[in-house]
């Protein structure tokens, strides 16, 4: 028998007790101090080193979605988290189930998204002794968490619990990992005195509030500037700063390109906007970027995809870069107007500044008239088949660029990035720094649970799909209506690229002949699934799935040999993009 | 370049691994490493002497161990006045024949014979880096047995000179 959320809920209401709840332990408190911070999704798996915690939760529920595989839970969550602005709640036992939650784990450090991930751990008494299920996921763990704890004291439990989601969510937000030993969750819980609650950690004090010379020295930078450029990145969306971002470029009437990760941070049809810059952003962001005199980043990190070879990158640009992280500042491009701030304060305190406008006409002019030269191309016709550009084309056209839209990584998320425009910040979630197949689906489910009235739309490759489908169960027992479209070009579609260019068109291992029929998969989840072939039952079959309030998966047939364009060919500076142009 | 850098932690477990964790990731290379509490018993500190390319990697470092949220503080004294010294224990071949002419040679370095064999003897010697290479390279022809090194610990000085000489080690 099935059961929704809803459902389950009422038959968790009736109280089970075996025994009086003389004493509390554990796990109890545990779930407690999750309800104080107001968690309102757990996404994890159960095992037998989260049994107490499961028990816990049976007695105390909170909603739980229980995913068909750890590492799809861990991908809910990171969706949840990136489109909620909340931490996201992870359970996982120990052993397999804190492993599965890995790659999960990097991922959101690599993407500064805030998580909280708790694992079960074998015994204290027994850990190091190679126990059942025993792995030492603090070991792990640690080069890719913002902290780590492993429970050593029942007592320790809502402080550590504290610290683990103020961890998580302030400063440079990241994913926080605890360890609970089972004989932690079970132990009986004597309450520790208030102050030993609370959150104590002397050496993390993220500073927030900008330098006030330093703010000075960059609105002086702005006002002498005559080509100045903003670099708007995920710190901009962290900090809820989009409508100061607008406010502050359109004040000092300074064009804006986005890193992968920050798009949505400005509306993507804003005048002042010049599309993403970087591998495969636009010709006239990479070109501004070149040839800027000031490069102003905010809440972006000069990751290498998107400067290209940097010992060309920018070469006339005084730069200021703005970020809550200060080891981000100076790590890849020399900085001269270091800003450590929460992009939010920082912009607001460049707005309020009042510096004299910099007389940015003739740059704006330039850039407007390479935005109607290079435009992002693709040569469409009926014998070639149906184009991925095209499918996305008709997804932005159809949710009139308000969906929330997830992918994984590769050719389609490209696209994606390339023609879906934006309208509102915070409905963009994609695998940006690991750069995680199978990301996109599961991420997906977690962000229509974030906003549940929203459509949520996941494009996804043929490959990246089949590496977390199993997670196509949630979608009817939970009465999730993703739309799952799948770019399918029976292949690694960037792998197939990349071999296509550096290798000589040797496709070792990229292209995949032998495929589930994906419509009858769908069936089998009881979802209905439709298969497109050209453009013209895209164009009435797309719109037949968006509209629908019911969860729908759609394999769209797209040309295998479509490659994405433009693209800085790794090793050379932004400047020398190929594939500006039709050929 | 060799730097010397302090860093000040919350002493509980895994605060070290953590720490030279964090400088393998980012390909830093660690020559010595010294761990103790301080006064307070709740806290720790590091001395560790790395290798680093250039100012900005150095920079790099500096700002990841900050980063750490057990890291109370971090300190590059390479440029100070500081008081470094370091531990050595030599096991030196030393037959009862050369015995005397060993113990004479030890002398000047205050070292002290922390044990005897029939045929081997073994020191004792504290100071700076410099003058355990010196001590190491006078009892190499005798033959060492065996060699163990603390690796570097350090202070900065009460009071600082302005442009003070740098330790010729860490050029």
């Amino acid at each position: 028998m099935k059961l929704t959320v809803e459902e389950t809920e009422q038959v968790y209401e009736e109280p089970i007790t075996t025994q009086a709840p003389t004493q509390l332990n554990g796990a109890d408190v545990f779930i407690e101090t999750l309800k104080k911070h107001q968690v309102e999704v757990i996404f994890g798996y159960p095992g037998g080193a989260v049994l107490p915690i499961y028990d816990a939760l049976y007695k105390n529920p909170i909603k739980h979605i229980l995913a068909r595989h750890e590492q799809g839970a861990i991908h809910a969550a990171e969706g949840y988290a990136r489109v909620s602005g909340k931490v996201g709640v992870v359970i996982a036992t120990s052993g397999p189930g804190a492993t599965n939650l890995v790659t999960g784990i990097a991922d959101a450090m690599m993407d500064s998204i805030p998580l909280v991930v708790f694992t079960g751990q074998v015994a204290t008494t027994v850990i190091g002794t190679d126990a059942f299920q025993e792995a030492d996921i603090i070991g792990i763990t640690q080069p890719i968490t913002k902290h780590n704890y492993q429970v050593k004291d029942v007592a320790d439990f809502p402080r550590i619990i504290n610290e683990a989601f103020h961890i998580a969510s302030t400063g440079r937000p990241g994913p926080v990992v605890v360890d609970i030993p089972k004989n932690m969750a079970t132990g009986l819980f004597v309450t520790p005195k208030d102050e030993d609650q609370e959150v104590n950690l002397p050496g993390y004090q993220p500073t927030t509030k900008p330098n006030f010379l330093q703010i000075q020295k960059a609105a002086q930078a702005i006002s002498t500037a005559k080509q100045p450029l903003i670099l708007a990145g995920a710190g901009v969306l962290f900090a809820k700063a989009s409508d100061e971002l607008a406010e502050f470029a359109e004040k000092y009437q300074i064009p804006v390109t986005n890193t992968l990760l920050g798009l949505g941070g400005i509306e993507g049809n804003h005048p002042l906007f010049l599309g993403m810059a970087g591998m495969h952003g636009t010709y006239t962001a990479n070109m501004a970027i070149q040839t800027c005199d000031l490069l102003i980043n905010v809440g972006a990190r000069f990751d290498d995809r998107l400067t290209g070879n940097l010992n060309y990158f920018a070469p006339n640009a005084r730069v200021v870069h703005i970020d809550i992280d200060p080891a981000e500042i100076g790590k890849n491009v020399p900085t001269e107007i270091p800003i450590v701030a929460d992009a939010k304060e920082a912009l607001e305190a460049l707005i309020a500044h009042e510096a004299p406008n910099g007389n940015t006409v003739a740059w704006l002019e330039s850039l407007n008239i390479s935005k109607e030269q290079y435009p992002f191309h693709y040569q469409a016709s009926e014998e070639r088949g149906l184009l991925p550009q095209q499918v996305l084309e008709l997804v932005h056209e159809y949710t009139n660029g308000d969906a929330v839209v997830t992918t994984d990584v590769g050719q389609h998320q490209m696209w994606t990035a390339q023609y879906y425009k934006f309208r509102s910040p915070h409905n963009w979630v994609t695998s940006g720094g690991l750069g995680t197949m199978g990301f996109g689906f599961p991420a997906a489910i977690g962000a229509q649970l974030a906003k549940p009235d929203a459509k949520v739309v996941s494009i996804v490759g043929d490959a990246g799909f089949q590496m977390t489908l199993q997670e196509l169960s949630l979608l009817q027992e939970l009465r999730i209506p993703v739309k799952v479209i799948i770019l399918n070009n029976q292949a690694l579609g960037m792998v197939r690229q990349w071999q296509e260019t550096f290798h000589g068109e040797r496709y070792s291992q990229s292209l995949i002949s032998v495929q589930p029929d994906f419509v009858k998969l769908a069936e089998a989840y009881d979802i209905k699934g439709y298969k497109i072939e050209t453009f013209e039952d895209a164009k009435v079959q797309l719109k037949e799935a968006l509209e629908s309030d019911e969860p729908v998966l759609i394999d769209c047939r797209v040309v295998q040999k479509e490659l994405v364009y433009p693209m800085v060919v790794p090793g050379t500076g932004l400047h020398e993009m190929i594939g500006v142009k039709p050929e | 370049m060799k730097r010397i850098i302090t860093v000040t932690v919350i002493n509980q477990s895994g605060v070290l691994n953590r720490v030279t964790g964090l400088l393998m990731k980012r390909q830093f290379n660690i020559e010595s490493i010294t761990v103790g509490h301080t006064e307070n018993p709740q806290i720790s500190k590091m001395t560790f002497v790395v290798n680093v390319e250039d100012e900005q990697k150095l920079e790099q470092l500096l700002k990841q161990l900050q980063k750490q949220v057990d890291v109370l503080k971090v300190n590059d004294i390479t440029e100070k006045q500081i008081v470094v010294r370091e531990l050595a224990l030599v096991k030196v071949a030393s037959p009862p024949t050369v015995r005397a002419e060993v113990n004479s040679i030890i002398e000047p370095f205050r070292a002290s014979i922390i044990d005897t064999g029939k045929n081997v003897v073994t020191f004792q010697v504290t100071g700076s880096p410099e003058k355990i290479d010196a001590f190491i390279d006078l009892l190499k022809p005798y033959g060492i047995k065996e060699l163990t090194r603390t690796g570097v610990t350090a202070f900065v000085r009460e009071t600082q000179k302005v442009n003070g000489p740098q330790l010729s080690i860490l050029k």
